[in-house]
């Protein structure tokens, strides 16, 4: 027999059945769910007067409403102004409280991002199966998990079932072989990867991420990179299990402890692609050849080391020729600009992509000493759980930014998506942590930039984007 | 579910690549803790010209003249044709929810995002993947005949142009059979409870770590 990649492996160990109709129902193991894909879904279970088939592998958390200044968490979900919000966390409280699932509600320790509470709690763990209504679920794979974004409809099979109908992706092994320079982050690999893939390369695949750059990679940069994996279009991204995770996993509150840690670390070991196991396809990249990544554009493709200049949709033809036109037009930026001339407006350094205490601390090493620049308006800071919010604060760093003229926030998704009430205005410019440059993300007519978390630091007290190194 | 099995629609272009989700339905939208709502706000961004609120009356708001939705020659349309990566982005579900209570019941694309492209099949949104080429002759036939309409058969696979071409299209079998029919795809799962239950003894046996009560 072939070998096996570590997709196939997870795929085959979860596999209930495969059924006449040629669909295959996967086991799931762990459940995590958040007030904006799931009152739905819970709404679905009532009327047809199901209960969750097993309550106790859910998790669930408020994180993509919630307000983030102290002044309004200080009343919980009664100090949320927009009523609309307001009712969709009470929702979620109320459904967690009828249906006996766990939920860290709005002002506890615990709260977060469901990208960043899931690894952190030891609640996804290796070699498991995880869904979340929220397509940034990838993240969860670094941990050597297959871990994906649903629906609201699956949210609801999966409560009903604990079960998926699903089909199997195809494989594809994305490596990145030697080191990385000096100054260059896990941002700037998966940035540099969908650069080369686009934002379409990855679907219809699981990706695994592999080779030296990755094997080095801390589990914190890992969850970043297969974090973006739906950026590159898979569904899916993930890395094999080593000492990096075992040491990650090791003692969190979920994971296993005592008698059942030896035997989960026996299983884990084999989480990995067989020698001899066969990816429908590769791409390999140099680390060496990666620089600062920032994205220029609406699509996450659009993205251009930090010494590179804005193309020209002239050199292009057909659709592609008119997305950079849009794209330029948009952003209100010009062929030929050079990245280090954008001006920024305001700087956020948060989302499940970079808000772990890595993240934070990256960032604040770069402010560390130094002031915001006086012509970006607002420079926020928010940490993706009470518990790394906790951690920064034991560290000091909350004082290094306050100092530099940032701001520290409460936990939550905050302006990666603009649900609550940190947006751009129309027309302004963000050096941003997050993953989604699309038009509009950030708030109405906001014209996002993705970077680093050191990056994004940079340009605040720059006040456009530069170097990190240069700095 | 909704059933499909055969559908003619007057088409309407949605002329570029890479449409997420956000620009489909933008997050303010998504605050709802309904199912409906969202038809009069897909694609709000590009169909008015000002900022659409939850709540908001939509029918005194400026109109995007340049829009095509906004254009005489497609009301009614219920076919979308689309460029490659339609409905990349975020999950939401709002997005296919808004698409089909606007009234589209077929997406035509060279290829979309995964996990919007099954969420289409859970409202009775029928997504079809057809070749770069025979999109894009779709889409000069239809700017050039006003009223072109397609019909799409799900039974045999086929778009049927009105100058009688046909462009067949590949569909997984499972999928086929629960959008003809209308199932639901819970109960068709809870069928196979005894082996679920199976599964998840011996799970259990292997992992009883994942087994705990959270707390
Ligand atoms: S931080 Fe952003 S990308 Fe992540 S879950 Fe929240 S809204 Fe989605």
């Amino acid at each position: 027999m072939a070998g096996r990649t570590l997709y196939d492996k997870l795929w085959d160990a979860h596999l209930v059945c495969e059924r006449d109709d040629g669909s295959s129902l996967l086991y799931i193991d762990r459940h995590i769910v958040h007030e904006v894909t799931s009152p739905q879904a819970f709404e679905g279970l009532r009327i047809a007067g199901r209960k969750p088939w097993r309550a106790a592998s859910v998790l669930a958390t408020p994180d993509h409403n919630v307000p983030t200044t102290s002044e309004q968490r200080a009343s919980g979900v009664d100090g949320i102004e927009d009523q609309v919000a307001k009712i969709q966390v009470q929702t979620l409280d109320d459904n967690c409280d009828e249906y006996g699932i766990t939920e860290f509600k709005i002002n506890d320790d615990r709260q977060g991002i469901v990208h960043v509470i899931g690894p952190e709690t030891g609640a996804c763990l290796p070699g498991t199966t995880i869904v979340c209504g929220d397509s940034h679920t990838s993240t969860n794979g670094a941990l050597g998990a297959l871990s994906f974004g649903i629906g609201t409809s699956e949210v609801e099979h999966v409560l009903a079932t604990q079960c998926l109908a699903v089909k199997k992706m195809k494989n594809l092994q994305v490596i990145v072989t030697g080191s990385l320079q000096v100054g260059i982050t896990p941002k700037d690999v998966i940035l540099a990867i969908i650069g080369v893939i686009g934002t379409a390369g990855g679907t219809g695949y699981a990706i695994e991420f592999a080779g030296s750059v990755f094997e080095s990679m801390s589990m914190e940069g890992r969850l970043t990179v297969c974090n973006m994996a739906i950026e590159a279009g898979a569904r899916a991204g993930m890395v094999a299990v080593d000492d990096i995770t075992i040491d990650y996993v090791k003692g969190r509150p979920y994971a296993p402890a005592d008698e059942h840690w030896g035997s989960a670390v026996e299983q884990w070991r084999d989480l990995k692609s067989d020698s001899d196991a066969v990816f429908d396809k590769v791409v390999e990249l140099d680390g060496q050849d990666i620089l600062p990544q920032v994205t220029w554009g609406t699509s996450p493709e659009m993205v251009l080391p930090v010494n590179g200049i804005i193309p020209d949709p002239q050199t292009k033809t057909g659709v592609e020729r008119d997305g950079i036109i849009r794209a330029l037009e948009y952003m209100g930026l010009k062929a030929g600009q050079a990245i280090t001339d954008i001006a920024v407006d305001r700087i956020f350094i948060g989302s499940c992509t970079n808000s772990r205490i890595e993240d934070i601390r990256a960032a604040a090493a770069v402010v560390s000493g130094k002031t915001k620049s006086a012509t970006v308006k607002e420079a926020i800071v928010v940490p993706g759980s009470g518990v790394v919010k906790l951690q920064a604060e034991a560290e000091g760093l909350d004082k290094i930014f306050i100092a530099a003229g940032f701001e520290w926030r409460e936990p939550g998704c905050s302006m990666c998506l603009a649900m609550n009430a940190d947006k751009l205005e129309p027309g302004e410019h963000c050096a941003s942590t997050s993953n989604r440059n699309f038009e509009g993300r950030q708030g109405y007519g906001g014209r996002t930039h993705l970077v680093s978390p050191a990056m994004a630091a940079a340009a605040g007290i720059v006040g456009k984007f530069v170097n990190v190194n240069d700095l | 579910m909704r059933s499909f099995t055969r559908h003619k629609g007057i088409a309407a272009p949605m002329d570029r690549a890479n449409v997420d989700t956000d620009l489909i339905i933008p997050k303010q939208f998504l605050k709802s803790i309904r199912r409906t709502g969202f038809g009069p706000n897909l694609f709000d961004e590009l169909r008015y010209l000002d900022k659409g609120e939850p709540g908001k009356d939509n029918s005194g708001r400026p109109l995007n003249k340049d829009f095509p939705l906004n254009d005489a020659r497609y009301q009614g349309a219920s076919v979308l044709l689309a460029r490659e990566n339609f409905g990349c982005g975020s999950s939401r579900e709002h997005a296919p929810w808004a698409l089909d209570e606007y009234g589209f019941r077929a997406i035509i694309a060279p290829s979309f995002a995964d996990i919007f492209y099954n969420n289409c099949f859970k409202n009775g949104v029928l997504p079809i993947v057809l070749n770069e080429a025979i999109v894009e002759g779709l889409f000069v036939a239809m700017y050039e005949q006003e009223g072109y309409s397609l019909t799409v058969e799900l039974d045999s696979q086929q778009v049927l142009t009105p100058e009688g071409e046909q462009h067949g299209f590949e569909i997984d079998h499972f999928r086929k059979h629960c959008l003809l029919n209308g199932f639901d795809e819970i109960s068709l799962t809870l069928k196979e409870s005894d082996n679920i239950k199976a599964y998840e003894d011996d799970r259990r046996e292997a992992a009883p770590w994942l087994f705990t009560q959270l707390s």
